[in-house]
């Protein structure tokens, strides 16, 4: 490590509080759309949906 | 956790010197980024939509409905995000917009580039596999029109950048019905032309309040660009071009009674608050008939879409003897 390297980041409390919220967010944001689009492709096959070769 | 500063372009060569140095590492909350959909342009957007899906003949199912109501809003919070990472500059100089995330510090133009396109492409992309692609396009061109056409073209260069650039909140309802019918109909086209005629009165009445504030960003508002006197006349032919066709849904046989009555009276409020900023040019007294214009504006426009969908969606419309519904 040379001496003008300022090593690594150390996040404060509030930052890591941030973020965490963040990625929060997004999960919450992407279990949604995970389940949006599973209801709506039951929705568009209806009944077709078991109608498929084994 | 580092953030990359992403370089993309700066709309004029003054952006440099206004937006602010963003922090490296982001501080920014999930309200921040919800903020730079713009909220309550969103609202508007999602009521006038769900009008359009309403007055569509049944046929989809109350899911896909509700999904397509979603991905409109999502692809109007986009464009909001994309207007707002190149608006950056002027945000910043404005009071009105100093606040909101780019210029108060809290989200990067990039990331609010990216947050805009990803949003953009996913909403579009949904929307037509979801429902159909026409109603994908409309929304794509919407998106494209706001921030293409309206935020980086229009509204920089000519004091009639809302009149032309108000398209793309009109369409919404377009969006909303082609989502359920894969049609584009005579519903859709008149609501269109109702909210398309109904923006010059709404933003002029703001710009006369914000006059100094669009002059200081150098936004050829009517007011600043040619005078307030000229902004009021304006605003009177727009106004009564605009009434007028909050009348053509009774004459193209979509609304009723109901309609036609609070119609009437909403027109009658509107025109009266239009002839106070008319008369009432000077002090306090103008700018209370600017700021009562634009308020009664928005409720006004909210008002006459709830008529329809109360008309439409709640088995309230009842005929007019002569006009067939």
């Amino acid at each position: 490590m040379s001496d003008t390297d300022p090593g690594p980041i150390v996040l404060t409390a509030e930052q890591i509080k941030r973020r965490k919220a963040r990625s929060l967010a997004i999960a919450l944001v992407l279990v949604s759309f995970i389940v949006i689009v599973y209801l709506v492709t039951v929705v568009k096959l209806g009944p077709g949906i078991l109608n498929r070769s084994l | 956790m580092r953030h990359r500063l992403i370089s993309l372009g700066t709309p004029m060569s003054l952006v440099s010197d206004h937006t602010p140095p963003a922090p490296a590492i982001s501080m920014a909350t999930a309200g921040d980024y919800f903020a730079l959909m713009k909220p309550r342009v969103m609202s508007l957007v999602v009521f006038t939509a769900l009008v359009g899906i309403v007055l569509a003949p049944a046929g989809q199912h109350p899911l896909i409905a509700a999904v397509a109501l979603l991905l409109i809003a999502v692809g109007a919070g986009a464009s909001g995000a994309l207007n707002m990472w190149y608006d950056a500059d002027i945000d910043q100089v404005m009071v009105r917009t100093r606040g909101r995330p780019i210029p108060a510090g809290k989200i990067t133009r990039g990331e609010a580039f990216a947050f805009g396109i990803t949003l953009s492409v996913g909403a579009t992309l949904f929307l037509g596999l979801f429902t159909n692609w026409l109603a994908a396009g409309l929304l794509g061109f919407t998106i494209f029109f706001y921030v293409a056409i309206y935020t980086m073209w229009l509204k920089r260069k000519t004091e009639q950048n809302i009149v032309i650039g108000g398209a793309a909140g009109a369409f919404p309802p377009m969006v909303g019905y082609a989502a359920m019918t894969g049609t584009i109909s005579i519903e859709g086209i008149v609501l269109f032309i109702v909210i398309f005629m109904w923006t010059p009165p709404h933003f002029w009445a703001l710009a006369l309040l914000k006059e100094r504030d669009y002059g200081d960003a150098g936004v050829p508002m009517m007011p600043n660009a040619s005078g307030s006197n000229k902004t009021r006349q304006q605003i009177v032919i727009y106004t009564a071009i605009y009434l007028a066709t909050t009348f053509l849904p009774v004459i193209a046989g979509f609304a009723g009674l109901l309609y036609l009555v609070g119609n009437l009276v909403l027109s009658g409020l509107f025109g009266l608050a239009t002839w106070r900023v008319f008369q009432r040019r000077d002090g306090e007294a103008g700018e209370t008939a600017a700021k009562q214009l634009f308020a009664f504006s928005i409720l006004q426009l909210f008002l006459v879409f709830t008529l329809l969908l109360a008309e439409a969606g709640f088995g309230l419309r009842f005929a007019i003897p002569g006009f067939g519904t």
